[in-house]
């Protein structure tokens, strides 16, 4: 259905729009810039902070541009006296009840509101504070989000986040008038609800209501500690996205760049997670084809399809919460950075003759649930805490700012080896879609003998931004030894954002898929969409850092896991064979069930 | 200026039996926008404050393609000093059915609700023994259309439309961006058409006598009758039915007790009136408007005291999303106090005054537009009394 095109004036400028364009997205293509705050690309409209309002000739009242479709002959004036007087004051009034100590904030610099500040020159506080005593104690319970009310200014984007795109509904709206709040179930603390850790809403938080839990100076003093041998890993992801902290544009890589700030600030040894990415594809292929043969076979009625993933510790809480009665599909596998964790402290503090004991391992992620994942008591299989510290790609972006780097300059440096190696297919775990390439590349080969039928194994139908992909793959002419699979077409799903892996878990339980394997990613867009990434975050942010991706994979000369000769290295030094006895005892685990909020 | 005698009249309540019926089978059989024609010209504006033409806000839900529509009654009647919606659902209530009724049979609605206000649960039981007799005596008519009772939880803007449609969803009762408005989208994202306790009655009252008798009443721009809660410093307070149009001198007349020297009009949320002016002050669309509510002062009252607390069941009854409403209505209160204490010169009550003109052209929806009213129509009239 083609739309009616609207004529209208935007501060006496002639335009014509689409029927149903909203005042701000017009004013846009004019480049017009109407502030917003409760605004967010990714969410619903609210229309609640009311900073975009603007003056539509012959109306009583000022619209909310973000919220008011255009009409025919409306003329907009989006800084007229009274838009102008009403936005300095709830600019002012939002200050009111705000803690405005912005030198000790962690947002300083990346403020929405103190920009607006700023803009609007909003020194001589006209207003009385309101600010609540009892929003001064920040919830400090969670590992990996710290919630700080009196310097949240209820757009409810964080409430939106957590609803409409995680469906997890960890916080809202509490109260009404002067105490209204944005709270959780019962007001509890954030580690005793329903929270995954995802860290959207603090993507998606304009102010510092909502940051991570900070390690950058637990780190540094594993650094200055001359006892201790630090080791750090690097996910797929924060290599794509790091620059956006740096002043790169998204979708600028810096890898070989930040392997050589991190040896700048002093790690010991910078190692990638990438390898353990590629080693999970080992484990979790051969799981699979485990899973296909127990229940094609043997008709083991205790071995759980569709198989999915577990490398997103997000999503492994959700389902423990929501989806309890399903752990048994869930992957046996830890995620990349445990398996890191587990096999640097056994297998590499060998190789390199340190005790494990004197060995910290910090993570470099884009996540901020991989903060709570290290801490779980499952991730102690190496007889210490597995990973010591998790920093957000944020933080390693603060360290490099702290250690006086100048990033730019710097000139691109390579992996330290062994546990420095990966391939393609490692990178692409970065992005939604990339464990089920990875996966398909390196399971249909061990099947068939041949490569995935895909142009330059690329496996486009699991690639983007759709919500829910799915694809099949037909089995055919395989190995003796996968003779039940001959002809098999193997189903696919992959979701990305918990609400998205909602619908397949439903429908899944419903009995309505006939899926084999399902990837979920518990943000959106996958890792590079992470709690953990640079801020701000939007679909085209998130596609910029996708196809950034797709090209590291597309430049390496390896590009399947099972190709990576330091993970084949380590099965015959070490692990014996995917699935077999030490990977058990190391690089796999089970979860619980949780309550339900 | 045109101005009516203060005159009681008698159309709400009365009750003659049988007449509600007799007015539902008479009215569907007539054309619906007969119907729409008639209340047109009757010139009956909403009675829950905000005063739309009844016979439009129909129209445009009947012209709407939607095969799935509503009707509402709202009877959340959360105005402090407004008490008329009460009396009504106890003495009348099949008329308020009645009304709904109609509406529903005009607009092509299956279904029609009454959102009540939490506190008002003790009128439910005898409610619903009248609501099933009135619900059997539709199928009899054989007209598909059935009413149902909701029970709101007591927040006042649960009555501003399209917060009370969030509640009736089971959402939060946070008002809504508009456009689309009510008649569009409404509950359920359907059109709707939502109108007072006392509107729907007169729609009744319409039909049974006609749009003639109803605009001999009034004056051009307020026709008809209305409901009045009296309250405050009155030796008879109670509920009355006065012809619009009269001025606020003859109200004081019959009403004060012969010391009134304010009358707050239309609750909180309205204006408050001094002695002064009650001769040019008229009771209807073109002065004052009110949903009902008559609050009369004496001397002995501190108007600080009653703007202090206006103030704080704003505070306590905005919903709380938007910024002007939000923490405008804590400034206003905070801000009153410290004047009062000396800890803000007297001329920051004007810094407060432009406040109040952010608030009512940005907040989002009427109750923080309206806090205004109160506010600066006190503080203009007794300054004296906010400072000192
Ligand atoms: C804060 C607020 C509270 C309101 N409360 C009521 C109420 O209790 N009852 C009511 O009939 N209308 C109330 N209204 C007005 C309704 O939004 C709406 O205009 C009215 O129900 C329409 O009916 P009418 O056209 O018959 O007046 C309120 C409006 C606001 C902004
Ligand atoms: S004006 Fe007040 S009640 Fe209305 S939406 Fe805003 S905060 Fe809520």
């Amino acid at each position: 259905m083609s739309k009616y095109m609207v004529n209208l004036k935007i501060n006496n400028v002639p335009l014509a729009v689409e029927e149903g364009t909203t005042i701000l997205e017009a004013a846009k293509t004019l480049n017009f810039k109407i502030p917003t705050l409760c605004n967010h690309p990714d969410l619903t409209v609210a229309g609640n902070c009311r900073v975009c309002v603007v003056e539509v000739k012959g109306a009583r009242l000022l619209s909310a541009s973000c919220a008011t479709p255009v009409s025919e002959g409306m003329e907009v004036f989006t800084n007229s006296e009274k838009v102008r007087t009403s936005r300095k004051h709830i600019v002012e009034l939002l200050l009111s009840e705000h803690n405005s100590d912005c030198t000790k904030c962690k947002k300083n610099g990346n403020c929405e509101l103190q920009s607006l500040a700023l803009e609007y020159r909003v020194g001589d506080h006209t207003f009385l504070s309101v600010l609540k005593p009892k929003d001064l104690l920040p919830d400090l319970s969670s590992p990996s989000i710290v919630r700080d009310n009196s310097k949240c200014i209820r757009c409810q984007r964080c409430v939106r986040t957590c609803t409409e795109l995680q469906g997890v509904n960890a916080l809202c709206v509490a109260y009404k008038g002067d105490h209204q709040t944005i709270s959780t179930f019962m007001n509890k603390p954030m580690n005793e609800v329903v929270c995954t850790n995802c860290g959207q809403c603090i993507n998606r938080c304009p102010t510092g209501a909502l940051t991570e839990k900070n390690s950058v100076d637990f780190v540094w003093d594993a650094l200055y500690n001359q006892n201790k041998f630090v080791v750090v890993q690097t996910a797929p992801a924060v290599r794509i996205a790091l620059g956006e902290e740096l002043g790169y544009d998204p979708g600028e890589r810096v890898t070989g760049k930040m392997v050589a700030a991190l040896r700048k600030i002093g790690f010991n040894k910078v190692l990638d997670t990438d390898f353990t990415a590629d080693l999970t594809i080992l484990e979790e292929g051969f799981e699979l084809l485990n899973r296909l043969k127990s229940v094609l076979v043997d008709q083991d009625e205790t071995v759980k399809l569709p198989m999915m993933t577990s490398c997103s510790p997000g999503w492994i809480k959700f389902i423990e919460h929501i989806y309890p009665e399903m752990l048994g599909n869930l992957s046996t596998c830890k995620s990349p950075q445990q398996m890191f964790g587990a096999l640097a402290k056994t297998y590499y503090a060998e190789k390199v003759n340190v005790k494990a004991q004197d060995m910290i391992v910090v993570s470099i992620m884009p996540c901020t649930a991989k903060k709570f994942e290290c801490d779980r008591p499952e991730m102690r299989d190496s007889g210490f805490k597995d990973v010591d510290f998790v920093l957000t790609t944020r933080e390693l972006a603060l360290m490099i700012k702290q250690a006086g780097i100048d990033f730019r300059s710097l000139e691109p440096e390579a992996y330290d080896s062994i546990l420095g190696e990966s391939t393609g297919a490692g990178v692409i775990f970065g992005a939604t879609g990339g464990v089920m390439e990875a996966a398909l590349r390196t399971a249909y080969e061990v099947v068939t003998g041949r490569e995935v039928p895909f142009t330059n194994l690329e496996i486009k139908p699991v690639r983007g931004m759709e919500g829910v992909k799915e694809a099949s793959i037909k089995i055919k002419n395989v190995k003796p030894e996968f003779a039940h699979l001959e002809g098999v077409e193997l189903n696919v799903a992959v979701a990305h954002g918990l609400s998205n892996a909602r619908k397949v878990m439903d429908d899944v339980r419903d009995g309505k898929t006939n899926y084999h394997f399902i990837e979920v990613m518990g943000c959106p867009g996958g890792c590079l969409g992470g709690g953990g990434q640079p801020i701000p975050t939007s679909e085209e942010i998130r596609k910029k850092r996708a196809e950034a991706i797709y090209d590291e994979d597309h430049n390496m000369k390896l590009r399947k896991s099972h190709e990576n000769p330091e993970v084949t290295a380590l099965y015959e030094e070490f692990l014996g064979v995917p699935n077999g006895h030490k990977s058990h005892d190391l690089l796999h685990t089970h979860y619980k069930a949780r309550i339900r909020y | 200026m045109e101005t009516k005698k203060l005159k009681k009249v008698d159309i709400i309540f009365e009750n003659e039996q049988g007449l509600s019926m007799a007015v539902l089978e008479k009215t569907l059989k007539r054309n619906p926008d007969d119907i729409i024609l008639d209340l047109i010209d009757s010139g009956l504006k909403g009675r829950g404050g905000a005063g739309f033409p009844t016979g439009l806000k129909w129209k445009f839900t009947k012209n709407e393609e939607n095969p799935v529509k509503y009707v509402i009654c709202n009877a959340d009647e959360g105005e402090p000093g407004t008490f008329k919606d009460r009396e009504i659902i106890e003495r009348v209530p099949e008329k308020i059915f009645t009304g709904i009724a109609i509406c529903g049979y005009v607009i092509g609605a299956k279904e029609g609700y009454i959102y009540i206000r939490g506190e008002y649960n003790f009128l439910l039981k005898n409610l619903n023994v009248k609501l099933q007799e009135f619900n059997e005596k539709l199928k009899k008519l054989h007209f598909d259309f059935k009413i149902y009772l909701r029970s709101g939880s007591g927040a006042y803007v649960c009555g501003e439309e399209s917060a009370l449609f969030e509640s009736m969803e089971g959402f939060r009762g946070e008002p809504r961006n508009k456009p689309p408005y009510p008649t569009v989208a409404g509950y359920n994202s359907k059109p709707t058409a939502i109108n007072n306790v006392e509107t729907l009655v007169y729609t009744t009252m319409i039909c049974h006598m006609g749009p003639e008798k109803f605009k001999a009443l009034g004056t051009t721009d307020s026709r008809g009758s209305k409901v009045f809660s009296v309250s405050g410093d009155t030796p008879i307070p109670g509920i009355y039915e006065l012809e619009l149009g009269m001025p606020l001198h003859d109200f004081v007349e019959d009403f004060g007790d012969g010391d009134t020297k304010a009358v707050q009009i239309g609750g909180a949320s309205g204006f408050c009136v001094t002695r002064k002016k009650f001769n040019d002050t008229i009771i209807g669309f073109e002065g004052i408007p009110t949903g009902g509510s008559m609050m009369i002062f004496n001397s002995s009252r501190s108007m600080y005291n009653v703007l202090h607390d206006y103030l704080e069941f704003f505070c306590e009854e905005s919903c709380g999303q938007c910024t002007p409403c939000r923490i405008g209505c804590q400034q206003l209160l905070k801000g009153i106090e410290a004047v009062k204490r000396g800890e803000r010169p007297p001329s920051y009550l004007e810094d407060l005054k432009k406040l109040t003109a952010t608030m009512k052209i940005a907040a989002k929806c009427g109750l923080g537009q309206s806090v205004g009213n109160p506010f600066n129509s006190i503080v203009d009239n007794f300054r004296e009394e906010i400072i000192y």
